[in-house]
């Protein structure tokens, strides 16, 4: 157990060093960021003295090392565009990306896995089928299209939903917003909400069913319904079970990939988020914001998949050994 | 005679498909008489292993019984409510599968899966259950059981994971036992105990067995009395000493000859030349005829029942029918 965790850490530690890598070349070599950062008529001294001062001028083993450490420490630099501290800015967006992201994933979660196993149940039903034909379309139309269409029938037809931004928020401590306390809030998360969780909740679902059907098929359910076990506990305590162990992984990265996709999402609802963040970075170039979000986002997926894999090795009695107890 | 404990009548189990209607078993009928040792053998896709999926209401759908009665001591059990139907699989009619490598639910101890059978069927709390269940084990034959019922099916091999199999199709006691070919996916070694245990324990507490086999030589040893199935009909039933001795049915005479322990000279081990024929492919009349060496008249026209002899035998063959034989005098 202790040996499998360690190895797990040390695969992630080197997957974030990778990045940190990659963000680092981006962080180097990708555009001028002294041109972004200084007017057209700064003279080449002023440009060459702010060269110096970032320490753009040093070798690159040096600046990578640096940048290491100072992300170690959270320390990204100062915005070219923004002028503040990266690791500030992104903390202040953070709240309303975390929330629409819990929010839709838990709906891309809870609602994929009830209609997987519902589909996968009543697999010849008519309800099934039209559960069916309409993930197709969920699993089809590009995100943006969605959240477009969201917003003109429940925003510009029916005006009963906002269409922009994260309404009314409340400050919890010094460091988070939050928009679930006042009823603008909560409204103005649904329609981001769907949009971002639509696409993972049709992926969970058709794999919750495909996994589901598969593991109805197999010669240990038909022996739990020939010992006249009840259809609930055939269903749901053998075969749900069965289903989630191969479901988890995926479902886990899906989630990871929720905050990822927040970015088409926050600028079709201008929500105010790390990823509308991101974007408006690319656009100026504002690198140390790229090189961070790039960072934040491994970080986000290493840990999930660290915490998937420490779930299947919770779920799967196959991987622990425990005991040595092999049979004669 | 005492009252069979199963008995089933013109069961005919039909599979729909796109290319039309497959009849896996037509108009098939045999009893078994309680604490009797019934042996079922016939060809691949013979429509063994669809009979006890009839028997315990499990034939997967779309395939359904089209006509026919399953009775369970005298009742009716083939037309009942699922749940009716539920109560019945585990706690009176039990079941062996082939494979106890996948029978077994891998993400669950052997304790958590006997008592949750065990108290699904039976009126008792948790501990009492486990009692059972470490009784039951250890009846079985596996070593320190009071240990191992906590450990996972991937713990033990593949003759221990049949031993629990079978313990869990008896820990409710029912009154039959199917076991489809329990021995087939296991060691050579380990096939003939798993037999004697599952044959003693049911003795022990009167339990017939429905014993689905391909394996001659377990019939010859185990069972009391034989069915042969071909292309989902039966072809002869009858007491196992004298259908192994002496075959009525051809296609009979044709299995027991392939058997070279029974035949001692191994040199006449003969093939039945041909092979069964395809469900949508059936030949008219007796299903046989296309492999049989001693067909006649009547053998290409009609379809022969199966008929009562002497000795408890029951044959469905034109041979045996004296009015067809002097209707064809050349024979
Ligand atoms: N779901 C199904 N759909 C269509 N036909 C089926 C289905 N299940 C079984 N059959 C047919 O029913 C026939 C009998 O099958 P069954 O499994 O009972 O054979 P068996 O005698 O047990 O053979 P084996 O010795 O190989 O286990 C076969 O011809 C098979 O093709
Ligand atoms: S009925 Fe005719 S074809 Fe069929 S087994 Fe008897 S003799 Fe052969
Ligand atoms: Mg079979």
């Amino acid at each position: 157990m202790i040996a499998f965790i360690l190895r797990r850490l040390l695969q992630s530690i080197i997957v974030m060093v990778a990045v940190a890598a990659v963000s680092f070349t981006l962080f180097r070599f990708v555009g001028d960021p002294i041109s972004s950062m200084v007017g057209q008529e700064a003279s080449i001294a002023d440009r060459e003295a702010l060269r110096d001062s970032l320490g753009l001028n040093d070798s690159i083993i040096s600046q990578f090392l640096r940048f290491m450490g100072d992300a170690l420490q959270g320390e990204f630099g100062i915005s070219y565009r923004l002028q503040m501290p990266v690791t500030e800015l992104i903390l202040q967006r953070l709240p309303a990306t975390v929330e629409l992201a819990l929010v839709s994933g838990t709906l891309a979660f809870v609602l994929g896995l009830s209609l997987g196993v519902y589909t996968a149940l009543k697999r010849r039903g008519i309800l099934s089928n039209l559960i069916m034909t309409g993930s197709l379309i969920g699993v089809s139309l590009p995100t943006f299209l969605i959240g477009v269409l969201l917003i003109w029938v429940f925003a510009v037809e029916l005006r009963w939903l906002p269409s922009n931004g994260r309404g009314e928020v409340v400050a919890l401590g010094d460091w988070w917003s939050t928009g679930f306390l006042t009823h603008s809030g909560r409204l103005a998360l649904i329609l981001p909400a769907i949009t971002l969780g639509l696409y993972q909740m049709t992926l969970i679902m058709r794999l919750v069913r495909a996994e589901m059907l598969e593991v109805l098929r197999t010669d240990y359910i038909k022996f739990a319904r020939a010992r006249g076990l009840s259809s609930r506990a055939v269903n749901f305590g053998h075969a749900l079970k069965n289903t989630l162990v191969p479901v988890i992984t995926i479902t886990g990265l899906q989630l990871g990939s929720i905050i990822a996709f927040a970015i088409i999402t926050e600028t079709v609802f201008n929500w105010p988020g790390v990823g509308a963040l991101f974007i408006n970075s690319v656009r100026f170039v504002d690198v140390p914001v790229m090189a961070a979000y790039l960072m934040m986002i491994a970080l986000i997926f290493v840990v999930i998949n660290l915490i998937v894999d420490l779930l299947y090795y919770a779920v799967d009695p196959r991987l622990r050994v425990d005991r040595a107890a092999k049979a004669h | 005679m005492a009252e069979p404990l199963l008995s089933v009548r013109d069961l005919v189990v039909e599979f729909p498909t796109r290319r039309g209607i497959l009849r896996a078993l037509d108009r098939v009928s045999f009893d078994i008489m309680p604490g009797e040792v019934l042996g079922m053998v016939g060809e691949s896709g013979a429509g063994k292993s669809i009979t006890g999926a009839a028997i315990i209401g499990l034939i997967e759908p779309p395939g359904r019984i089209a006509s026919g009665e399953i009775r369970l001591k005298g009742q009716r059990i083939d037309n009942i409510t699922p749940e009716a139907m539920r109560k019945i699989r585990g706690k009176r009619i039990g079941m062996v599968f082939q494979d106890p490598l996948t029978s077994l639910n891998p993400l669950y101890t052997v304790a958590q899966q006997l008592i949750e059978t065990i108290r699904t069927h039976i009126d008792c709390s948790e501990a009492e259950a486990r009692k059972r269940a470490v009784a039951l084990l250890d009846r079985v034959g596996i070593p320190a059981a009071a240990r191992r019922i906590d450990d996972y099916p991937h713990h033990f091999s593949g003759g221990m994971r049949q031993r629990v199999v079978i313990a869990l199709a008896l820990c409710a006691e029912p009154e039959l036992v199917i076991a489809d070919e329990p021995t087939t996916a296991l060691d050579v070694s380990v096939q003939s105990q798993i037999i004697e245990v599952l044959k003693d324990i049911c003795a022990e507490r009167g339990a017939a067995v429905m014993l689905i086999t391909h394996d001659m030589g377990v019939i010859a040893e185990t069972a009391d009395r034989v069915a042969v199935l071909y292309a989902g009909r039966m072809a002869e039933v009858g007491p196992v000493r004298e259908v192994i001795t002496e075959a009525m049915h051809p296609y009979t005479a044709g299995l027991m000859s392939s058997i070279p322990t029974l035949t001692q000279e191994s040199d006449r081990l003969v093939q039945i030349p041909g092979a069964m024929p395809r469900l949508n492919a059936i030949p008219t009349g007796c299903a046989f005829n296309p492999r049989c060496a001693k067909a006649f008249g009547p053998c290409t026209v009609e379809r022969p029942e199966l008929i009562a002899q002497e000795g408890g035998r029951q044959v469905a063959c034109w041979l045996y029918d004296e009015a067809k034989r002097r209707e064809v005098p050349h024979v």
